[in-house]
């Protein structure tokens, strides 16, 4: 389509450098980014070409497959073009980290706290990186392909929680009512 | 004389509120640091239903995870099967017949009416409405009837195949439809006037969980929330998919972005989505549902049980599971909640090497904290019902 080809034309005049590789895919827009500078590329997306709305951020993990390992992707969407655009950044395993995309988006947020929990890449610079759908002494990253499907976690004790407000008289009263029960036996 | 107000403590509580709260309907905690009653700050925890969605489906054949998106967004599961079977067919590069298509388009919109009468009767219900809770649980009743009646189940309904249907309308289902929307359209008469102009219904609604234009396109947020701060966005009109654009329906849009605001954009979908069946029912063509593809399509049982060829076609097709082209795609579909979108990578295999959903109700709850900081705690519930989380889709 002459129309794709016109929009990632005007990426590329963009970002320049910044391309590793374009691609049609299906359709689809795809453009390979550069790890270094993510945040600039982006924030020259976001503002210079409308890309306004980031609809996703995922990772995929080309264990054995690929060399750098990881790819982080993201799908953004420009409301007034009404186009959709793919980048795929690769991130290699030594160093899982990118840049974070919480001072552009604050969507960003969740979505890539749910990459850190699930795959154990860093974004440098998120406000608060933990775990968000599984619990913090969860070990490992389970969609990594290198992470058994059948693995068992160790049973975690009982989290105590500083300031927890505790009504001891209820069980006060289950006390007292146990002791007349085994008087009365 | 100038009467002495006695200085008040003002010390920040913390409480946490959930994992089982009695009026969130889904498990989640929020973690709350209060002044008084008013919410300063909300800290949401998700992740209790969390079951390894994606994992799982790595494990599963391309046709095994079908039944898995059923149990995403358990009250619109039809749209989340019709979603994944587009993103398949687009890595295939398959088109299904006219006929297939509009039949989805008409479950899609089935699954959207259930979909919003339940956030819409649930968050009715649990303000206080109990009535008009039951009359949109009466009417989400009937869309029940005719799903069951098309497809054998009430919820978890696997109805969509890659390629194709699972079988074909049966013959009574314009008549069930004609009739249950007559009656659907007079229960939701009854609840607009019981609910839209309620005094005490508006005055917990508007003006509360207020999110803006701008900040609502900056946290991502689609679907109903979105359109109703103002962003004219619908994945059905932005990017049309299956036959929405051959269809006449408007897209309501809100302009405060408030509870109320979020509710009358549900209640208007209702209206389009009816709408978009009827239209759809009509233009109904003739053919066959499935794809002409042996690669991807099942034999007939005749062959199955009369042929070799057949049988081992049949045997191939079960075990190892279609063979989807090495590649990766992305496709979205709108929603209940907003834009469901499907990222999948094949290796060429039988089975998904990534399949990645666009939770839209998991994105929104990332935006709950802004949506209620500044007001009080019993405004978490209205807010929380009209974002319509389920857990299923959120934790996955």
């Amino acid at each position: 389509m002459p129309e794709t080809s016109s929009q990632l034309a005007n990426i590329h005049e963009k970002l320049g450098a910044k391309i590793l590789q374009s691609m049609d895919a299906q359709g689809d827009n795809v453009v390979m980014l550069d790890r270094s500078g993510l945040r600039e590329s982006f924030r020259r997306l976001k503002d210079e070409l409308s890309f306004d709305l980031l609809s996703d951020i995922t990772a995929v993990d080309y264990w054995q497959k690929q060399d750098p390992r990881f790819e982080v992707v993201y799908q953004i969407v420009s409301l007034k073009s009404r186009q959709r655009l793919r980048l795929r950044v690769a991130v290699p395993e030594n160093d899982a980290a990118v840049d974070s995309l919480t001072p552009l988006w604050r969507g960003a947020n969740f979505l890539e706290r749910e990459v850190w929990d699930l795959y154990g890449i860093r974004f440098t610079d998120h406000p608060d990186l933990r775990r968000i759908l599984l619990y913090d002494e969860f070990h490992g990253h389970p969609l990594r392909k290198d992470y058994p499907v059948n693995l068992c976690q160790p049973r975690v004790p009982e989290r105590h929680v500083d300031g927890t407000f505790v009504d001891e008289r209820s069980r006060n009263k289950l006390l007292r009512l146990q002791k007349t029960l085994s008087s009365k036996s | 004389m100038k009467a002495e107000i006695p200085e008040l403590p003002t010390e920040v509580m913390e409480l946490q509120m959930g994992p089982s709260h009695p009026a969130t309907h889904g498990t989640i905690k929020f973690n709350l640091k209060l002044e008084g009653e008013k919410v300063l700050d909300c800290d949401v925890e998700v992740g209790f239903l969390h079951r390894g969605f994606d994992k799982s489906c790595e494990q599963a054949t391309w046709t095994q995870v079908i039944p898995y998106t059923d149990r995403l967004n358990y009250a619109s599961s039809l749209i989340n099967n019709v979603g994944y079977a587009l993103a398949v067919e687009k890595l295939i590069g398959a088109e299904t017949p006219p006929r297939c298509q509009y039949i989805r388009v008409i479950i899609s919109e089935l699954a959207r009416l259930f979909d919003h009468l339940t956030c819409c009767g649930m968050a009715a219900s649990e303000l206080g409405a109990i009535t008009a809770g039951f009359y949109m649980i009466e009417a989400r009743e009937l869309i029940t009837r005719i799903i069951e009646n098309l497809t054998g189940a009430r919820l978890t309904v696997t109805y969509v195949r890659i390629g194709g249907l699972k079988h074909d309308l049966p013959h009574d289902f314009a008549e069930k439809v004609t009739s249950a929307f007559t009656t659907i359209r007079k229960l939701l008469g009854d609840c607009d006037r019981l609910l839209s102009r309620n005094r005490i219904f508006l005055d917990r609604l508007s003006n509360v969980g207020v999110i803006s234009r701008e900040t609502a396109l900056n946290y991502s947020l689609t679907g109903p929330i979105l359109r109703a701060s103002g962003v004219d966005y619908d994945v059905r009109k932005a990017f049309p998919y299956l036959v929405y654009d051959q269809l006449d329906f408007e897209v309501p849009l809100g302009s405060r972005g408030d509870n109320y605001d979020r509710f009358l954009c549900r209640m208007r979908e209702i209206d389009q989505s009816m709408k978009i069946v009827e239209q759809a029912l009509a233009q109904l063509p003739v053919g066959p549902v499935w794809i002409d593809d042996p690669r991807f399509v099942l034999p007939e049982k005749e062959k199955v049980y009369g042929s070799i060829e057949g049988l081992m076609h049949h045997f191939k097709i079960i075990m190892e599971g279609i063979q989807v082209p090495a590649g990766e795609t992305y496709f979205a579909v709108e929603g209940g909640n907003g834009e469901l979108g499907f990222y999948i990578v094949s290796d060429g295999g039988g089975k998904p090497y990534r399949l990645r959903v666009r939770p839209p109700c998991f994105i929104a709850m990332g935006a709950f904290h802004e949506m209620i900081k500044g007001y009080m705690v019993a405004d978490i519930i209205p807010t929380f019902g009209m974002i319509n989380m389920i857990g299923g889709e959120c934790d996955r």
